[in-house]
């Protein structure tokens, strides 16, 4: 059994489990935080994204142990204060889910997308950076449009406050 | 329109909770005691059990119980059933074998289940489950439908010789081999319709949690229409009587037809909790999923069409196989009989047709619906011929569809459908413009200066939704009728609740629904609530596939409010002392015609619940249900071009354009339709270019039973799509709703195989079109 602390949203959680346990299982199970979704059992679909330390991580693909330490930002820690993430918004203004399942990791990645190309994205990288993510029921149109606005949204914010 | 109303484009309700990780799946729900299942399945794809031995799982840490089948044949849980029962020509009914939720004697799918254990975690259940030992004796396996025919093939169910479930026919076998004999031209094709895996996001789970007290079940389930799985497994599994089952299907994570049946696993989880005394969730892995969720297609087909000198379509003769796996699914013999057979006339005048259909078994696992069920395959026949036709008649193929268009309604096909409206030139010439049709010898010519094959492909497709008139279904051997039921509640303070039979997994019914609430009294749709997915809150429904949620279910939710408006109005008349027939409701309020009086939707509905100044004799209470039955079937169409360009060297294709213009008849959201078309649109182009099943012919293994495995599309697979709407409203049902659903991968798969077979200038290519056979293709 490992006993993990890790920061969870901002709040320093801990627990007891079986060394085995992944990230995923940890955050679902053990921290009740069920938006992180499992959606297969190869590390493909990506409905499990979560942010550790910053950057975006399949929480299937990492055991709960190796997170020991770790800053996590799950979709329910994205929004603040009320105030729903530029992602978050663009994906219900764009119609970019349905069923709403790989929508939890499909938001945390475009966060992570956006952050690392500086909001500078256009459909062919975006749709190239979605590879680690299978919706089934978009086609993506909707959400390759929604991530494109957001990154514009973003982007056009920070020129503001910048000038 | 209102902002809120039919026809605009509102953001839905349903999303705040799905991005914000708030969203409860079944998988999510989590109570007091509550145990995991792991099931132990058969890596055999046909083999007799000898044995099973649990002796050593049973004494391993957490475990709590190991199940088998016989112990729920003894507990006198049932078979599972085919709901729909079609005869052979010869009048025999079909020839169906047994299903046990567990197997007993003899498995016959790898991953048919053999027993399950209940433990305090997933990880002892799994491990434990490894633990078992089971004795398997192998037997000769027999994946493809058209092996399985065959004399001396492997013998699957005892019920069913030469594993044949049944042969079964439709039209006018006569009239259609005259037409073909003094046919100008004929042309024919073998077709194959490739097997798919549904693959919602959201595995399959349930919980089952039963109540000694009260001896009561509850059962959480990733279900499409959970009154009909209460029905279902009281009725014929023997699980509880209904009114001591409740089934809530919460948040599901898509279906597409997977999630309509009801599966071994639901009933064991229920049946285990009884048994062991805990609440008992499952929760399907991919894999599972893969193995034992129930697929689509798998069709084999020998197709002819005629035509007279002048190019008329004359007759259409089609002789399918269709494989159904091991077992007899829920709704599997439907699909490819009278939701394929009935849509063999397209959109043309053919004035002989005759289908004939024969379904067998084989060690696969069990076909049913998958989005479209049926109208793909008979779309992707037709549409492929029709296509090769022009070439072997030299015309553009655009225009030998125009000149076969049915034009005139009602249309009587020759196999059953009567078409209520439509105008196919419209959708032709939309879809047409959009792609730029005329401007394509150019593209070709330009995208041959860079060494590529540019091709354009397109498909006009109708397709049977609304699903269905319950007298119809029943004399065609439907088990239940296929009305929808709505409940329609204003709250005292002027809220409402809409109670329905449909349930939402993706569609956006929460929004749509309410927007109908809108349009007809003007009230914000934050004061109006879908209420759906829990037998113990709505009455009864029958659940949300072939696209009926907005036919059918919308249609139900008109005629109750039809109810509380006639009522809401008799209230305000009474108030006002008006007559009720000038009393007009918008804007939230309820308006004497021609002048200041009015009184409040919150105040009427108020004094309705006060009942201190109601008309004499009027009962309290605001709060009217409806059943709506459809007249008829209701019937999308539309046209898909798509243009592709193929590389040469590598027989990888792009898809350049896709277009798709599409007659929904009246559109409630746009918004919501047209992420409708665009999802259905990717499983189609998943179909034709990417998703492959293949099953190991000698020994019944699933080769494609993961996600490294079977090619999902993904974002960088896809374009952008170029959707619009014509309009011909249907005349069936009173919002003039055709439904959208399933038009997308209905569509789509002849309108990309049509495109990559005209950029190589080869005709024989089977879905998926993988850039491997495109080369072999083009070499051949």
């Amino acid at each position: 059994m490992a006993e993990i602390t890790m920061t969870v949203n901002g709040r320093t959680v801990s627990g007891t489990c079986e060394d085995r346990t992944l990230l995923v299982q940890f955050i679902r199970e053990n921290q009740g935080l069920t938006g992180t979704h499992v959606g297969c059992d190869t590390s493909q679909c990506g409905a499990c994204v979560v942010h550790v330390d910053g950057k975006a991580v399949k929480s299937c693909t990492m055991l709960a142990a190796q997170a020991n330490g770790s800053e996590v930002t799950t979709i329910e820690g994205l929004a603040s204060g009320g105030e729903l993430h530029p992602v978050q918004a663009a994906f219900r203004e764009h119609h970019g889910l349905q069923c709403g399942f790989c929508t939890p990791g499909m938001i945390m990645t475009a966060v992570d997308m956006i952050r690392r190309h500086d909001g500078q994205l256009d459909e062919h990288t975006v749709r190239s950076e979605l590879d680690g993510n299978i919706c089934r029921c978009t086609g993506y149109h909707n959400i390759v449009k929604a991530i494109l606005a957001a990154a514009e949204e973003m982007g056009g914010s920070a020129k503001v406050a910048a000038e | 329109m209102g902002v809120e109303g039919i026809g605009a484009r509102v953001a839905r309700k349903e999303d705040k909770r799905f991005i914000t990780g708030k969203g409860r799946y079944t998988d999510d729900m989590v109570v007091v005691g509550m145990k995991h299942a792991h099931f132990v399945r058969s890596p055999y794809a046909h083999a007799k059990i000898r044995s099973i031995d649990a002796s050593a799982a049973e004494k391993m840490l957490g475990v709590i119980a190991v199940l088998n089948g016989k112990q729920m044949t003894e507990d006198g849980i049932g078979n599972l059933i085919c709901g729909w029962m079609i005869h052979s020509k010869d009048g025999s009914p079909m020839n169906m074998g047994a299903w046990r939720p567990i197997a007993q004697d003899t498995v016959r799918y790898v991953g048919d289940a053999v027993a399950v254990v209940v433990a305090d975690t997933k990880a002892q259940a799994r491990d434990a489950a490894e633990a078992v030992v089971v004795d398997y004796e192998e037997l000769p396996v027999v994946t493809e439908a058209v092996q399985a025919l065959k004399d001396g093939a492997p013998q699957l169910h005892p019920e069913a010789k030469n594993n044949l479930i049944f042969d079964w026919e439709i039209g006018d076998a006569a009239a259609t081999d005259a037409a073909i004999k003094s046919a100008a031209h004929v042309t024919k094709m073998k077709i194959v319709n490739n097997r798919l895996i549904p693959n919602p996001m959201e595995p399959r789970a349930a919980l089952g949690i039963y109540d000694e007290a009260e001896d009561h079940y509850t059962c959480y389930t990733t279900s499409q229409n959970p009154h009909v799985a209460r029905l279902v497994m009281s009725a014929f599994y023997n699980v509880a009587p209904e009114n001591k089952l409740r089934v809530i299907a919460p948040d599901v994570g898509g279906g597409f037809g997977s999630k309509i049946y009801i599966y071994p696993e639901e009933i064991v989880c229920l049946w285990a909790s009884k048994r062991t005394g805990v609440p008992v969730k499952w929760n399907s892995d991919r894999t599972e999923a893969f193995l034992a969720d129930a697929h689509g297609r798998d069709h084999v087909t020998e197709v002819e069409m005629a035509f007279d000198a002048d190019n008329n379509m004359t007759a259409l003769k089609v002789d399918t196989i269709a494989n159904l796996g091991a077992y007899m699914s829920l709704f599997s013999s439907s699909v490819p009989t009278y939701l394929y057979a009935t849509l063999f006339s397209g959109q043309y005048k053919i004035p002989a047709i005759h289908g004939n259909v024969r379904t067998v078994y084989t060690n696969t696992a069990p076909v049913d619906a998958y989005r479209g069920a049926g109208r793909p395959e008979a779309t992707y026949l037709l549409e492929r011929i029709v296509e090769t036709a022009a070439r072997e008649l030299n015309v553009d193929p655009a225009e030998l569809r125009r000149q076969n268009f049915i034009r005139e309604f009602p249309y009587q096909t020759p196999v059953i459908m009567c078409y209520d409206a439509g105008d196919y030139e419209a959708s032709l010439e939309a879809a047409m413009q959009a792609a730029d049709y005329k401007g394509f010898p150019a593209r070709r010519d330009e995208a041959e200066s860079r060494g590529k094959l540019r091709g354009i492909g397109m498909s006009c497709y109708i397709e049977a939704c609304g699903i269905a008139p319950s007298q119809a279904v029943g004399s065609l051997g439907a088990g239940v009728g296929l009305w929808e039921s709505a409940e329609v509640r204003v709250n005292a303070v002027g809220t409402v609740e809409v109670l329905t039979g449909s349930h939402s997994h993706g569609q956006g019914h929460e929004t749509t629904f309410a927007q109908l609430v809108n349009d007809r009294f003007g009230l914000p749709i934050d004061q109006v609530s879908i209420v759906h997915g829990d037998t113990d809150k709505v009455q009864m429904g029958m659940g949300t596939y072939g696209s009926r949620s907005g036919a059918v279910g919308m249609s139900a939710i008109v005629k109750a409010l039809d109810k509380v408006e006639a009522k809401a109005k008799k209230i305000a008349a009474h108030l006002l002392e008006a007559d009720e027939s000038d009393i007009e409701i918008s804007g939230g309020e309820l308006k004497v015609k021609g002048t200041d009086k009015t009184v409040p939707w919150f105040q009427m509905a108020l004094a309705a619940y006060t009942a201190h100044n109601l008309p004499d004799g009027m009962e309290p209470g605001l709060k009217e249900g409806a059943f709506y039955d459809p007249t008829n079937f209701t019937f999308p169409a539309g046209c898909y071009i798509c243009e592709v360009e193929v590389d040469p060297d590598t027989g990888k294709t792009e898809i350049v354009q896709f277009v798709a213009a599409d007659d929904f008849g009246k559109i409630i959201n746009p918004m919501i339709v047209e992420g409708q078309v665009h999802g259905g649109i990717a499983q189609g182009i998943g179909q034709a270019l990417l998703e492959g099943t293949s099953y190991d012919p000698e020994t019944g293994q699933l080769l494609t039973a993961s996600y490294m495995d079977y090619t999902m599309p993904r974002a960088d697979d896809l374009p952008s799509f170029k959707v619009s709407t014509t309009e011909t409203a249907c005349p069936g049902n009173p919002l003039g709703i055709k439904g959208c659903g399933e038009a997308g991968a209905i569509g789509s798969p002849p309108a990309l195989i049509n495109a990559i077979t005209n950029a190589i200038g080869k005709n024989d290519l089977t879905m998926p079109a993988t850039p491997q056979k495109v080369w072999a293709a083009l070499q051949g």
